[in-house]
């Protein structure tokens, strides 16, 4: 499992307005990657066009490539099913499936891909998968209680054992702490860290403290102004984003003079 | 001395308060009212059938022979109309909700609601005219190869006025109501959880059977039950469609009968103790309404915990 990606001379339009213009990146396999930006600069439409979820929205298309070990999810042989089954994706608010319960809801993914699991290696997965989502011990004695009973950090992590229940190549995580408390944020944040280790991962954050302390590799999205197209402006190693960034547009963003 | 500054600026604004409280206390008080009085008036009416001498009764063996077998036609025209409507319903539903292109949607959306609104009257005189005599060739057929099963035992009916033919004229009238009901429940769906099952890999149908169905599973029970209400309660269109007669397993031969058209086709003429006869039957439908509505509460709330409502 994991991949890499790369994305080649990618636009991103809704219908005649181009959203994000010419963006290049190259994201490594086992590593995290964070966007950072202003709000509306493209950096969440960005990252829902690494699993075609952009396309939900009718009108949006993209033109480029993105390449994942070099295949071309764009491709017109390619169904967006499944590209979306090989990369997972966690959203800003938590979104457990109400109606299912826990056990149901880390199963969700397995029961779609195929369609048969016996009892005993569904348990081993449940128990694999929210082991590695660290909820395991907070919620093994009630796997048939409703997800939606959990606390918000809960519901997050369960799902991230979702999303990794199905062994995806690569996770994209759009704002995942916007919606949490501190204490449930660092639980997430140290959730990432460990999932670097099996995992490529793609977190969309506003909170610049965040990004420096979970990602490897920062990418800087700006807009000139209401209505242009979001830019990449600048692509590097965190360290480097933070402490001597090359652009001064990111020195005045990651230093908090304006956004 | 200074006036309570907090107990001056309270007046003002309770006004509106309590008159909105007195209307809408006056409102749910009349509603009590209107249904009580119309329980008392179908049991005061419907009691002298208690002491009638069974004799009396239409069919000479008392009212409990004579009520059953229409109550099993009520029922079972019915249960015909709702197995058919329900899947076709939903299935609209799904359609214009989540399948068919925007503009093409709202057109249907308008169709389907224009549909709801046609008098019964008019179902009937389709089902009389166009419809019966069309169901009258399957019958044949039906009561040919398929007459060992007792639901299909022959002889046909030629003109095609069959308790079937009620059924399907029924699923017809309730189709639009289950649909426009269904269609609201399934665009409320939050946009997260369908977006949770297709960011998993779900195709457009596994999503639908994931986060839309379950999300709207009490929307589609009520949506069902008040189609039921329709088809238990529906006069003039089992009138037009359905040729009178006594109680039969057979779905397309003549007879059976439903409470609603019973009532309709004999009540011009009812005097003295038929004209209890029938108002207890109607009081025998109020019931059977009741019992199903509370049926249908009963899903609802056991299924509580899991509803998305926390």
């Amino acid at each position: 499992m994991s991949k890499r990606i790369d994305v080649k001379d990618l636009n991103v339009y809704y219908s005649k307005f181009l959203a994000v213009e010419d963006v290049n990146i190259n994201i490594e396999a086992r590593s995290v990657t964070a966007f950072i930006g202003p709000s509306g600069c493209g950096k969440s439409t960005f990252l829902r066009t690494l699993n075609r979820m952009h396309e939900v929205i009718p009108g949006a298309r993209v033109e480029g490539e993105v390449l994942l070990d070099g295949d071309n999810l764009y491709d017109s042989a390619v169904d967006p099913v499944t590209v979306r089954g090989q990369i997972g994706m966690v959203f800003q608010r938590p979104n457990p499936f109400p109606t299912m319960s826990i056990r149901d809801n880390v199963l969700a993914g397995v029961k779609l891909n195929n369609k048969r699991i016996s009892k005993s290696d569904a348990d081993d997965l449940v128990e694999k998968s929210l082991q590695g989502a660290n909820l395991w011990n907070e919620v093994k004695d009630r796997l048939g209680r409703p997800g939606s009973g959990l606390s918000g950090g809960q519901q997050q992590r369960l799902c991230i054992a979702r999303a990794i229940a199905v062994s995806p190549q690569v996770i994209l995580m759009d704002e995942p702490c916007s919606a949490l408390d501190p204490i449930s944020t660092l639980a997430i944040e140290d959730l990432i860290n460990e999932l670097k280790a099996d995992y490529t991962v793609v977190i969309v954050t506003h909170n610049m403290q965040q990004a420096a302390r979970v990602s490897d590799k920062t990418a800087f999205f700006n807009i000139a102004g209401t209505g242009k197209p979001g830019k990449l402006i600048e692509y590097d190693d965190t360290t480097t984003i933070f402490n001597k960034p090359t652009v001064k547009a990111t020195e005045d963003y990651v230093s908090g003079r304006f956004g | 001395m200074s006036i309570n500054s907090l107990k001056a600026s309270t007046d003002r604004g309770r006004a509106g308060d309590k008159i909105f409280s007195g209307v809408s206390l006056a409102a749910g008080v009349l509603i009590l009212a209107v249904l009580f009085s119309v329980a008392v008036f179908l049991m005061v009416q419907a009691a002298p059938i208690l002491s009638a001498d069974p004799a009396e009764v239409t069919g000479g063996e008392g009212f409990a022979a004579y009520i059953l077998p229409i109550v099993i036609g009520t029922v079972v025209a019915a249960a015909i109309a709702l197995i058919i409507a329900t899947p076709v319903g939903i299935a609209v539903a799904l359609f214009i909700s989540h399948y068919a292109p925007r503009r093409l949607a709202r057109a249907f959306g308008y169709v389907i609601d224009l549909l709801a609104a046609i008098p019964s009257v008019i179902y009937g005189a389709w089902g009389y005219i166009i419809l019966a005599p069309q169901l009258a060739k399957g019958y044949a057929w039906l009561a040919e190869n398929l007459g060992w099963i007792p639901l299909f035992a022959g002889p046909a009916s030629q003109t095609g006025k069959t308790m079937f033919t009620a059924g399907v004229v029924l699923a017809v009238m309730v189709i639009p109501i289950i649909t426009s009901l269904s269609r609201e429940i399934f665009l409320q769906t939050p946009n997260l959880h369908e977006e949770a099952a297709l960011a998993m890999g779900a195709t457009r149908w596994e999503m639908v059977r994931m986060a839309v169905l379950p999300f709207a599973r009490p929307g589609i029970i009520s949506a069902t039950m008040l189609g039921l209400g329709r088809a238990l309660g529906e006069t003039m269109a089992v009138a037009l469609v359905l040729s009178p007669g006594a109680l039969g397993a057979s779905l397309i031969r003549t007879g059976n009968q439903t409470i609603a058209a019973e009532i309709a086709l004999n009540f011009p003429e009812a005097f003295g103790l038929r004209l209890n006869e029938l108002i207890a039957a109607g009081l025998v439908l109020f019931v059977i309404t009741l019992i199903v509505n509370m049926i249908a509460r009963f899903i609802i709330t056991r299924h509580k915990e899991f509803s998305g409502a926390n």
